[in-house]
Formats: C-alpha cells, structure tokens, sequence
C-alpha cells in the first residue's frame, strides 16, 4: 500500500521489508470474561477467579466495554467492522495458560482491511500501512523465574489471565527500521488519544513482535530474491524495535552473502532481541498454525454488529491526533510542523495550548512559548503537563506584559523560571524582581545618558549607520534590564536625529 | 477414513500424551472407527447450508464492565499440586512461551 518506490532514498543494495503484530491491553476495568479487576501491580494471584484459572464447569462471558475499545480502534485503524465475528479456541500447552487454550479469534476476526499512514514532519518518508486484521483475544498469565534462587521452579501469576488485548496485524509495508518507530509511536499516540490503552510498554499493555526479511534486485537475473523471513520477539521499547531491525536486516544481508538461502528453503524463523549485547538470538522454531487446532468456542456466542452501531461508535470515537494537526494548523494559523510537535506531546497539553492561545489571542506567540518555555521546562523536570505549576493563565499574563511592552521576551522567560520555582504569582515575580514598567521619563533619562557616553556610536548613526546604535541597546540593558530593547533603539534613533 | 500411525502419534504429542508403541496400534484402529463414525456426515449436500459457527439461537450476550470479587489468593492455589504462598509451582521453564 505503500505511496513510494521501494527503492527510493535507500542506499542499501537492498529493501528492508517490514510488518508488525502489536499486542495492546484494553483500558477496561475487568478481564475480558469475568469480573476480575486488571489493574497493574496487584500481588500475585489476587485477581484471579474460577473463570480466568480455567476451573471446572465456569463460563466467560464477553466485556462488553472490552468489545467496544476493540471496535474503536479497528475503526481508527480504518478497518472494516464484520457484521458477524466469533471466537475460536487456539489449543498450546503453557503453564501460564491455565485451560490449555486460548480464546482468541480465527476466521471470522471483527474487523479486517485497514490503514494508519505516518508522515516523517520533516518530510524524511511518508507511508500509509495495511491493516491486514484486529481481533480481540485474551492475555496469557506470567512465568517468573528466578534462575538465582536456583529452586528449579517456576513460579506462576494469573493475574493477567484473561486480560482484553486487541492483537493488530500489519501489512508489511513498512521499509526501515525508522519508519517502523515512527509508524509505531503514530499507533500509539492514536490509542491513547481515543482511550483505546494507555499502550504502557512497561507495564506490558502494548507489545510489539516484528517480521523482517530483505528484497534483494538481481539485476543479472532480472528477479528480486527474498531472504526467509525472521520474526523478532522479546522487545520491550520502540527504541528497541528499530535497533533489533537495524541488527536484523545487516545480520540477513551478511548471511545472504554467505549462503544466498531464499524464503520458503527453510521454515520460518523466530528470534529474540538481547537488548544488552545488543543481537537478536535463535529461537525455538513456531508450530505450525494448523497445530493450534483452532475450532470455534462453544462457550461463547457469536456478536453481530448493524451499520448502525458502527456509526454510533464513530460518532463516539473522539479525535484522532491526525485530524486534531490539522484542525490546529487551521484554527491557530501555526505551521504543521508546531501542530505535530503539539499533538504528539498528547491531548493534555494540546488542551494546556488551545487553553493559552485562546487567552493570547493568537497560535504563534502561544505556541513558541509551549515549545521553547513549557515543553522544555516539563522536559527537564518530568511529570505531566497537568501536574504543571504553571499554568495557562500564567503563561497569558507573562505574554500579555511582553505584548503591553512591560519587558521584553527574554525577560518574560526569567519571569517564567521564576514562576515555575518560586510558585508565586507573576505580579508578585514581576514586583519582587524590580520589574516596574520602566516610565517613558526614564527612558528618555537613560537614552540620554547613553548618547553622551558614546559618541562615536551617535556619529555612525548621523552617518547613515543605523545599526550602529545596536551598541547602545546592550549597554542600556546592563543599566536597566527592564528597558525594553525595541523602545530604547527608537527613541535613541529619534534624539539622535533631534540632535 | 483411515488414521496412519504417524496421524495418531503426531495427535498424542500435541495433546502430551505418552503413548506406547501398543498405544498408538489400538488408537490408530479406535480413532479412526471414531473419525470414520462422524465422516458420514459427508454424504450430507450441505451446499446451500450456511456455516454455523454456535449451535445456540443466541448472539451478543455481553457484561457489564464491573469488578466482581476474586477469589482469596489461598482458595486459588488450594486445588494445585504444588505451590508457594503467592504462585503456582511448575517444574522450570525456561525459553519462549507459545503465546501470541
């Protein structure tokens, strides 16, 4: 699906080819069949029931919230919602699966066909990947064990038995590890943006497995041939995701050199990212699908979804970060590369913004102070913009006294440190720092003064050197640092001239 | 339909069963009396039949997204062979889970 050429902008004798399987939990309350809590952190084995340990003669019966985050990002992810879905047993033995199966779904998955594009802002690559399918499943338990203890045993937690995830499935169409992080940190922003998961890596609630393989033109053959395609497992950040790839497609590129083996002369293989030494590892080979013995679960009954309620989870969906650029690019006037920074901080500080540029008056001067004052300082200190001392109101004061002529920018940056440190109120910053609005009678008082001290500066000026008088507007700083720059180059411009 | 060896040996490794070579000679005749037993339904022109994916009348049974109480960590480890205070014991496991 993708817009470009393949070999476009690549320097490598090679294409990377690139679909990723992204495993998110689902921001519910309970599991996906019984009513056990799935908060994070819980110890173990304190929610668990009969239900999600697999016990005798219990029943599941579907979250009907879960069911609906599942068909929220389906249809995010512009899926096509099936009007008819079931679920389907896929039969492994696990320790941390407690029935043996796992109810996943098979055939008819909810929703199929779909796409999320990323654009690079700074215009490295854009692209628009498949969605082959979503589906909704539940999670296994934990395996911990701990090798130093040296009991032999493993120890086993089914607190997140059972927990919703939806499991997305990409076409392979991405072709760099970059693009691959970008694609990735595009889905999640959309997830979290629509309340779909809050896509935490490390407490599990998203995971991402990569297929990697190499197209490889051979221009004396006039074919391309496709080295065997690789499956990663085992990484646990974005960052990760795009140095396992990295590492992969030189590893395949090497072993191509040396073996020249294509896809399909031998099976499938999976490997596993050693994120310290910084390899990925041979895996054990994956069964075959077959030896999953999917069969439809007899214990739960099949959903049906009307036209009807698609629209209506449509129209509940709220706005994806896509549209939410483009809405800001439009209603404050800023550039799309300032509506990218913004939405990609998160629906909380592009409410902190909208919140000041309404105050403001204006996009622009709102969103220069967001990235160069508030997204710095958040940066710097941590936390989240909510929990930010200062706060919207604030910020418009400070740019409201700038704008008046109060003081100058940089020193309403001052102002803002002092704010954020001292927790007091701007009036009360600007009176404790000395800042009064310095009186047009002490400029005048200053200006003068600077003409008799520099003479020579007042004749360059007379002698057409306008930007001569640059010299007298640093010194007027260091004699009051509340004078405003712009108000002192005119008005010494003009007693010159009066001279 | 006849069951090979091989079928029914492949079936008792993905089920963990540790079959005999006795074993494997009776279920292959067993099992495949059995398969034999519900491959009559073969015969049937299910041409025009739509797949049936429940065998029940009912569709979109859901719950509420709600807590209900688990159970105490001792009653959920109370029925397995072996266990510590928190967790379920299993012999080491070490390497890949087959989950997806």
């Amino acid at each position: 699906m993708s817009k470009q050429s393949d070999t476009a902008a690549s320097a490598e004798p090679f294409t990377t080819v690139i679909g990723l399987e992204v495993h998110v939990q689902l921001l519910t309350q309970t599991k996906l069949f019984c009513g056990c809590s799935t908060k994070f952190g819980a110890p173990p084995n304190t929610q668990v029931c009969p239900t999600c340990l697999g016990l005798p003669g219990s029943l599941p019966v579907m979250n009907r919230r879960a069911f609906e985050l599942a068909v929220r990002a389906a249809l995010a992810l512009n899926c096509q919602i099936a009007g008819f879905t079931k679920w389907d047993r896929k039969n492994y033995f696990y320790p941390d699966l407690p029935k043996g199966y796992q109810i996943s779904q098979y055939d008819l998955p909810f929703s199929s066909d779909g796409w999320l594009e990323v654009v690079d802002p700074k215009g490295a690559f854009s692209r628009k990947v498949g969605i082959i399918r979503v589906h909704l499943e539940e999670d296994a338990g934990k395996s911990m064990h701990d090798e130093a203890a040296g009991t032999g045993d493993t120890r086993i937690d089914l607190n997140r038995a059972g927990t919703p995830l939806c499991e997305i499935v990409s076409q392979p169409d991405l072709r760099s590890p970059q693009e691959a992080r970008a694609w990735l940190n595009e889905l999640k922003l959309l997830l979290v943006y629509l309340g779909v998961s809050d896509c935490n890596m490390q407490e599990g609630s998203l995971r991402v497995d990569a297929n990697v393989n190499l197209h490889i033109p051979l221009a004396s053959e006039g074919r391309v041939a496709k080295t065997p395609i690789v499956e990663i497992k085992n990484m646990n950040s974005f960052r990760s995701v795009e140095r396992a790839l990295t590492y992969e497609a030189a590893r395949q590129w090497e072993e191509w050199q040396a073996t020249k083996v294509e896809m399909g002369k031998m099976p499938k293989q999976t490997r596993g990212w050693d994120d310290p030494a910084g390899i990925t590892r041979p895996q054990r080979q994956k069964e075959e699908s077959s030896d999953y013995r999917y069969f439809p679960e007899p214990d739960l009954v099949p959903v049906t979804v009307s036209e009807a309620d698609v629209a209506a989870a449509k129209a509940a969906m709220g706005t994806p970060p896509t549209v939410l650029r483009t809405e800001l690019e439009s209603r404050w006037a800023i550039s799309a590369y300032d509506a990218d920074v913004l939405v990609n901080q998160g629906r909380d500080l592009v409410d902190y913004f909208e919140d000041l540029a309404r105050r403001v008056g204006e996009g622009k001067v709102a969103s220069n102070w967001m990235q160069q004052d508030v997204l710095r300082t958040l940066n710097e200190r941590g936390g989240t913009i909510a929990e930010f001392p200062v706060r919207p109101e604030h910020v418009a004061d400070i740019i409201g006294r700038v704008q008046k002529g109060d003081f100058d920018t940089s020193r309403g940056r001052e102002i803002f440190a002092e704010v954020l440190s001292s927790s007091k109120a701007v009036a009360d910053v600007v009176a404790a720092m000395g800042i009064a609005a310095v009186s047009d009678d002490d400029l005048v008082a200053l200006c003068r003064e600077l003409i008799e001290a520099n003479p020579k500066i007042v004749a360059d000026v007379k002698g057409g050197k306008e930007q001569a008088a640059a010299g007298l507007i640093g010194q007027a700083k260091k004699k009051n640092p509340n004078a405003n720059p712009g108000k002192v180059r005119q008005m010494c411009l003009d007693l010159i001239k009066g001279m | 339909m006849a069951l090979t060896r091989q079928d029914v040996a492949k079936v008792g490794l993905l089920a963990r069963l540790a079959l005999s070579g006795d074993d494997v000679d009776r279920m292959t005749g067993e099992l495949s009396k059995i398969v034999g037993f519900v491959s009559q339904l073969e015969e049937l022109d299910t041409a025009d039949v739509a797949p049936l994916a429940h065998p029940l009348d009912s569709q979109n049974v859901f719950r509420a997204d709600e807590p209900t109480p688990s159970l105490s960590t001792a009653a959920a480890l109370q029925s397995s062979p072996r266990h510590d205070d928190s967790c379920f014991l299993v012999p080491a496991v070490l390497g890949e889970t087959g989950a997806a």
